[in-house]
């Protein structure tokens, strides 16, 4: 994992805890929270995008209407998304966390 | 034009509160307060004003309508007393931490158990650190009074932080008096258009208000509410230089009676200061150096200038309608001797916890809790330092 940058001191920061910058949640990757990560089994995947819709990170990643793999910066790992795979033979696996990488890869 | 009228202190409540005409109301009614938002409803409803006055279930709900009406944009108002603001707590602090302007009226009633519904300060006290701003009156006219400026200290943009207006239940909230009235137009001109810099109906500039800041964050915007309460004190000065030349009537941190010369003195806030002027004015007669010390502004607590104000006494009473229950005495005294600590001046201090739940405190009493001020003075010995005045033994 990253080393995080010095965050700013009480000075520089909006007051109130208020953010003032829409969409920056991206900028918060929440990946290292997971314990285990969705692993996506391609050959069994039929596009449905149940994952993506159910997803409450946003962190399903598809491109021209296909599913693509996992932005595992914003996956924190709910499993959500295995759960709803309708696949027959499921196209998610919930493996265990490699604790070494859990960022993209 | 300034009129003077009699009004309760509910009334002069209610009618301030018609005046700042703020966009939002959002109460619910619990004693001594009830008139106030009973009254402040009638006028909406009849059209007087176009404040959106939201009846709630709760005052839970009532705060927190409040803070969703001020992370809005809105200049938002509530009211409340004892328990209601207990049932407020955990939206009070989010109230504060949010940055947001509210400012309530509280009609100081005591907490139960066992139930009352008469003055003292405990509800008061329970928000104290809660990051609010707390100005105390010693009447309707300054409850008046300083829920103008309230309003004014709470949105200028050092401070952004709520205010409550305390004033005490029954003795202040259903007293009648005269009382001077500042002209609509004056008000208007005075509160002004309320411009936040940033907020959530703002749409081309979206933000997001209250998000999860953990120890990464949260810590820092603690530090950044002390700040803003040091700077309180400036714009709280600021604010009622500019009110004197309005209406005459001049506000600080506290109101200084007969202290240039005291020997002893007396620390009170609320009503019971009013009735330690008039003792103060007898036993003055009898050549009696004694003074006051009526604190308006007790968060920020102003240390520095109390320190100066005091430095020349030889024994402070000071007067808790609170108990804290860590056995050393209420949450003013507790304030007071941390200010006094690192003072050059050698003042030393008794506590007077008195008037819980409505008790009654006369002339006659505070001359009887001068009397004990005195006595550590003339004997230079502190036999109880805190008094229990008027509870049965
Ligand atoms: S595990 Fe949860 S967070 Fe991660 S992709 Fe699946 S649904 Fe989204
Ligand atoms: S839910 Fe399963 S089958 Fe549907 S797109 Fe996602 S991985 Fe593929």
């Amino acid at each position: 994992m990253a080393t995080p940058a010095k965050k700013p001191g009480w000075r520089d920061i909006p007051i109130g805890g208020r953010i003032e910058e829409a969409g920056n949640a991206h900028k918060y990757h929440v990946g290292g929270w997971r314990i285990r990560r969705p692993v996506w089994v391609k050959e069994n995947c039929i596009h449905c995008l149940f994952c993506w819709v159910f997803c409450p990170d946003s962190a399903v990643e598809v491109h021209d209407g296909k599913m693509h793999g996992f932005d595992y910066n914003h996956c924190k790992g709910c499993g959500i998304c295995a759960q709803e795979c309708p696949a027959k033979d499921k196209a998610i696996e919930m493996r265990p966390e490699d604790v070494e990488n859990k960022f993209d890869n | 034009m300034t009129k003077r009228i009699a009004l309760t202190g509910n009334e002069a409540m209610a009618l301030v509160m018609k005046q700042i005409n703020p966009d939002v109301v959002a109460a619910y009614p619990i004693t001594p307060q009830t008139e106030i938002v009973q009254i402040f409803s009638q006028f909406v409803a009849d059209g007087e004003i176009d404040t959106e006055f939201v009846t709630v279930e709760s005052e839970h709900s009532a705060m927190s309508a409040v803070i969703g009406a001020s992370a809005a944009g809105a200049r938002a108002m509530t009211a409340t007393s004892a328990n209601g603001l207990a049932l407020m707590w955990e939206v009070v602090y989010i109230a504060a931490s949010c940055r947001l302007p509210i400012v309530m009226a509280v009609v100081n009633r005591a907490l139960s158990g066992p139930i009352n519904i008469h003055c003292d300060h405990s509800d008061a006290m329970g928000m104290r650190d809660s990051g609010w701003i707390q100005l105390f009156g010693e009447n309707a006219q300054e409850a008046y009074d300083n829920a103008l400026m309230a309003v004014r200290i709470a949105e200028h943009k050092d401070v952004m932080l709520p205010v409550a207006v305390n004033m005490d239940g029954f003795i202040i909230s259903h007293a009648v008096e005269n009382i001077e009235i500042v002209a609509n137009e004056d008000v208007r001109d005075f509160v002004g258009e309320y411009n936040p810099e940033r907020y959530l109906l703002d749409v081309q500039n979206p933000i997001t208000v209250g998000p999860v800041d953990l120890q990464d964050f949260y810590f820092e915007h603690k530090r950044q509410q002390v700040e803003a309460m040091k700077k309180a004190k400036n714009v709280i000065q600021k604010i009622a230089d500019e009110f004197v030349n309005l209406t005459g009537r001049k506000y600080s941190f506290f109101e200084e009676y007969y202290l240039d010369d005291a020997e002893i003195a007396l620390v009170a806030m609320g009503s019971a200061a009013g009735t330690a002027k008039a003792a103060i004015d007898e036993l003055r007669e009898q050549g009696i150096k004694v003074g006051l010390l009526k604190l308006r502004v007790f968060r920020p607590f102003p240390a520095e200038e109390i320190v100066r104000a005091l430095s020349h006494i030889k024994v402070v009473g000071v007067m808790d309608r609170a108990e804290s229950f860590n056995t050393m005495g209420g949450p003013l005294f507790s304030d007071m001797r941390s200010a006094m600590y690192d003072g050059e001046a050698n003042v030393r201090m008794i506590n007077i916890i008195y008037g819980l739940g409505g008790r009654d405190i006369t002339v006659t009493d505070i001359k009887n809790i001068i009397q004990k001020v005195k006595d550590v003075n003339n004997t230079g010995k502190i036999e109880n330092l805190v008094i229990h005045y008027g509870v049965r033994e």
